[in-house]
This record gives C-alpha cells, structure tokens and sequence, in this order.
C-alpha cells in the first residue's frame, strides 16, 4: 500500500473572453467555494512544508527549521496522544493566495495563476480517479458560487493555453526510501515517456506554441526538456526530484510526477495511477528486469512517442534493440503482474492490457477509453463535415483549436468530454453517486480520513490543517495543539479522534 | 460519428504518414446528435474563443 494522490492546476478564464487577472480569478474561485453554505473548510498550516527538499540528497538553502523535527525525539507517540504545542499567532491570509483545506481532505488554492484542487490521499487508482473528479465537481460549484455573486468564469483541465504557456497536473506517489533515487529514475523514465499512449489527451499544434500545425497524444510533451530536476515551472523534467514526503522521510520519498496530462477521461486517469503505481512495486522489488527498458534519448522520445499517431515509432534503447512504445509497454506490463496484489490492481492489469490490445490492433478502436483517441475521433469527424474535396479542414482551424480547448470544460452542460460521456461514449470508472459522494467525504483509508472528519465537524476548534498536521486551538489551553500526522496510511490519532468525538459521538 | 465521412479520406493532408484522417465509428444516435450541437456551436466565435483563451504558465 502506498499514498498517491493527484495535483490539478486548472485553466481559468472569465467566460466573455475578456482578459482577467488569472490571481485575481483563481483567488475568486477559492473563496467562492468556502463561501458555498454548508461548505465546510479551514486554514492550511504552512507548519511543516519544505519544498527546498531534494531526492538526491541535498537542500536548498533552508530558511526555518522544520516544526515537526520534535517528531524524532524519544517518546514521541502519537497514538499516545503526545502533540506539539506552538504559540497562538496572528493569522494573516495574503488575499492573493487564499487556501481551504475541505471536508474531503483535499486542498483547495491559488498557485501561480491557476486555481489548485490536491486531492486526499488515497490508496489506489479506483480512489484516485474518484477523488479527482470530486476535484472537478468542487471546482464547478465554486463557479456555480462565483456566477451567483455576479462573476461567469470557466475552469478548463487541460495543460496548454495553444500560445506558450503550459500549467501541471502532478501525480504524487509514495515511495519507500530504501531506494535509491538514481535507480528509481533510471527504472521509472521509461514506463513516464510510453504511457502516454493511453494516457495522453491529445492536442491541437506542435511545438510549445503550437508552432506547427498537427495533433500530438500528449498535452505536456512538448514541454519537457530534462531528464531529472528539481524545477517544475521551466527545464520540466522527466523525473522531478522534489522531495517532499510530507511523511516521515526516513520511510518515504515522494516522487512527483509532472509529466502526466490533466485526463478528463476515467480510464487514463485510472491507468495512469494504476500502472505507475505498479511499476513502483517492481522497483521496490528492486527487478532487474526493468534495466532492460532503459531509453538512450528519454528526452527526444517524449516528443516521438507523442508525435507519432501511428504507434510504430522505434525508441533506442540503451541496451538491445529499439523498441515501440506500445512493445515497452506490453514488457512492462508483464512485469508488473508480478506486483498485482489488490482486486484494483488486477483491474489495472486488465483494463491496460486491453487498451494495449486495442491500441495494438486499431488505435481508432479505442475512443471509449483513450483521451487522446477519443478527442482525434471527434475533431476528425469535425474535420470531415468541413473538408473541401479530399482536403480536411486544416488543424489550424479555429473550430479545432476551440473544440481542443472545449474539451476540458469542467461544466457538465459545455465541455464537450463530459457530453460525449454522457451521451454514452466513454468507459466509467468512477460512477455520479460515488464522485458526489466524495465531493463531502475523506477516503476512509488515509490520514485524510482525519483532516476531513476534523474539518467537517470541529468547527473553530480546529486551527488549521496540512498534509501531515491538524492544529487544534482549544479555549482551554495556552497554545495550540498540533496532532503531527507523519504515516499517510494511519488513520487514528489519538487526540484527533478524542475531538470528533467529544462533538460527534 | 457519421460514417459517411470516415471512409471518404484515406489521406490525411498534414498528419504525419499513415495517422488515418478521420474518426472511428462510434454508432449511437447520442453521439450524432451531439456531433451536429457541437458543430454549430463552433460554427459561432471560434476565432474569438481561441483568440481570448491566454493563460499563465504554472507548474
């Protein structure tokens, strides 16, 4: 079992078209949402972050000292009710980045110019495909909020303005710190660059600026242009080596994926956490045989698999011959049956190796499951009805480019993925029921479990909450009380648990 | 989708070799019916759409 949950910027815009301040608008959507009645949130606490952290070994220039290193002190024991105690202080909310932590147990904010929903922690694909989407559910209340106060925004879950500028959607993975950072990127690079055969949402142009005229797979291809780093808003990396467990990092690292394309589809979505998941365990396992899988040119590939609409482009291989995506893919799948050991991971193991199939036979056959097939089914049936004699309509047609960006329209009533899913078009794997559901309601099988309960019932007793802490302001004490939550698959502590019940029994 | 039109292009003018031009057959009259909605709503501002739609660069 490891914790991953999944980071969604997403495009924001006021839907006249008329230019706004991204800030200001992503700021909106924020405090729209806490201010949707019944909607239940609170402060973040900035206590315990250190994003400076990096996997190889090394800090960046560290400023304050982390809050929680009394975690290492002898008779820390959270199961025994032991909490840090800090003093009150003042809380000031820079307007500019306003922050909610919600009763699901995710977290709602600015970064950068996009309005951010991190979902909770879960376990497993089936989860995370479910929490993602209460992402975008939340997301469209909040305009829902916004358009009743008088402001019309629309929120897009794409990566790519077709102008330049692309916004991340990162997955976030546990991984056990035994191993070594080098050798997770050496064994991980491979499966990153040819998933994107299944889970790439497609695109309209080329090039960062959509230079050139075409469709590629893959939203982020384009914007990759490194092996391994720390950055993630320029030189993106294929492996980013942010190291930043927000757990106990004697026991977890976190790889941090920002490759991945924001899906508006389910199965992508659930094969993308699925099999990277996977992969992890036979890295875990420390199996050599994915040293065979090692790219010569990872990051060159990234571009030829996301160019290639036929799938049969050749990537070297650093030892043996060169191979397809779809041929890497079907190895590392082999080797990953190895490591299935959930009812959700044979799912992942069958639902990949179907699309593989599928893929492999007749790529056009997969529209019901692969984004990227489904949006190039669309936009060529687009480009039919417009051709003129045996021309199709140009790729640098405004239709296509605005049914591109239309695509990722999180309003069931506009986007057009959500109508082709409702109009029966794509596989579910997250049903209505199950997304409203965790719209409200933490995954029971995390620490989330403990920051959503604490912010659906505490009310003003509950200070703040972050990734590995609930900060509780009791009238009865002198200072606050903060409950360090450091194992992300623990979902009891002690004085946690003694709050919600003292209000909900 | 139509399938009128799927089989009338065997070549695409500017995909790359062999990237079939159009759509595979997704036979529900749901979908059809969306197809044509879809259609006349680009029909409308999409120059000015595209145009408007500027983002930030994030993460």
């Amino acid at each position: 079992m490891r914790a991953v949950g999944i980071e969604t910027e997403y495009g924001i815009a006021l839907a006249s078209g008329e230019p706004g301040n991204p800030i200001a608008l992503s700021a909106h959507v924020v405090d729209s949402y806490r201010r949707v009645p019944s909607v239940a949130s609170a402060p973040w606490d900035y206590g315990g972050e250190d994003p400076l952290h990096d996997a190889r070994g090394f800090r960046q220039n560290r400023r304050d000292a982390r809050p929680d290193q009394l975690t290492d002190a002898p008779g820390f024991d959270p199961m025994q009710g032991t909490v840090m105690r800090r003093k009150r202080r003042e809380r000031w909310e820079d307007p500019a980045h306003l922050n909610a932590v919600l009763a699901n147990g995710a977290r709602l904010y600015v970064d950068h110019a996009h309005p951010e929903y991190s979902s909770p922690e879960v376990t497993n694909a089936r989860d995370a495909v479910i929490w993602d989407r209460a992402g975008d559910a939340i997301v469209a209340r909040a305009l829902e909020q916004a358009r009743a106060d008088g402001v019309d925004m629309t929120a897009y879950k794409n990566n790519v303005d077709g102008k330049g500028a692309s916004y991340g959607t990162h997955e976030n993975f546990l991984v056990s710190r035994e191993v070594p950072f080098d050798v997770l990127a050496r064994r991980i690079t491979a499966h990153l660059v040819t998933r994107q055969i299944y889970t790439g949402a497609g695109r309209v142009g080329r090039g960062p600026a959509g230079e050139h005229e075409g469709f590629q797979i893959s939203q982020r291809a384009d914007y990759i242009e490194a092996e391994i780093g720390l950055e993630t808003t320029m030189r993106r990396p294929i492996v980013n080596t942010r190291d930043e467990p927000h757990a106990d990092p004697h026991v977890w690292r976190r790889l941090h994926v920002i490759i991945g394309d924001a899906n508006c589809m389910d199965v992508p979505n659930f094969l993308k956490i699925g099999t990277t998941q996977l992969v992890l365990s036979a890295i875990e396992a420390d199996d050599a045989r994915l040293d065979s899988l090692v790219l010569e040119n990872p990051v060159e590939a990234v571009r030829e698999v996301s160019y290639d609409l036929t799938l049969q482009t050749r990537l070297a291989l650093a030892h043996g011959a060169p191979a397809s995506a779809l041929h890497i893919q079907r190895l590392l799948l082999d080797v990953c049956r190895d490591y299935a050991t959930t009812s959700v991971d044979a799912q992942v193991i069958a639902r990949w190796e179907q699309v593989l199939e599928t893929l492999q036979r007749d790529w056009r056959a997969a529209s019901r499951e692969v984004e990227w097939v489904a949006k190039l089914t669309l936009l060529g049936s687009i480009r039919a009805r417009h051709a003129h004699g045996d021309a199709l309509l140009p790729w640098s047609d405004a239709r296509l480019r605005a049914a591109d960006i239309r695509w990722s329209d999180i309003d069931p009533a506009a986007g057009l993925c959500r109508k082709l899913e409702a109009a029966g078009a794509c596989e579910r794997i997250a049903s209505a029921d199950e997304i409203a559901h965790a719209v409200h309601t933490p995954p029971r099988d995390t620490r989330a479990w403990l920051r959503g309960r604490a912010v659906q019932v505490l009310g003003d007793t509950l200070d703040a909450a972050g990734w590995n802490s609930v900060v509780l302001n009791r009238a009865d004490s002198d200072e606050l009380e903060v409950a360090v939550l450091d194992e992300p698959l623990r979902t009891r502590h002690k004085v946690v648990d003694d709050a919600i019940a003292a209000v909900a029994p | 989708m139509p399938q009128v039109h799927s089989s009338a292009h065997s070549e695409d003018d500017d995909a790359p070799a062999d990237a079939p031009a159009a759509a595979a057959t997704v036979q529900t009259d749901a979908v059809d019916a969306l197809l044509d909605e879809i259609d006349v709503s680009l029909e409308q501002n999409s120059e000015q759409f595209v145009r408007s739609f500027v983002q930030k660069g994030g993460q």
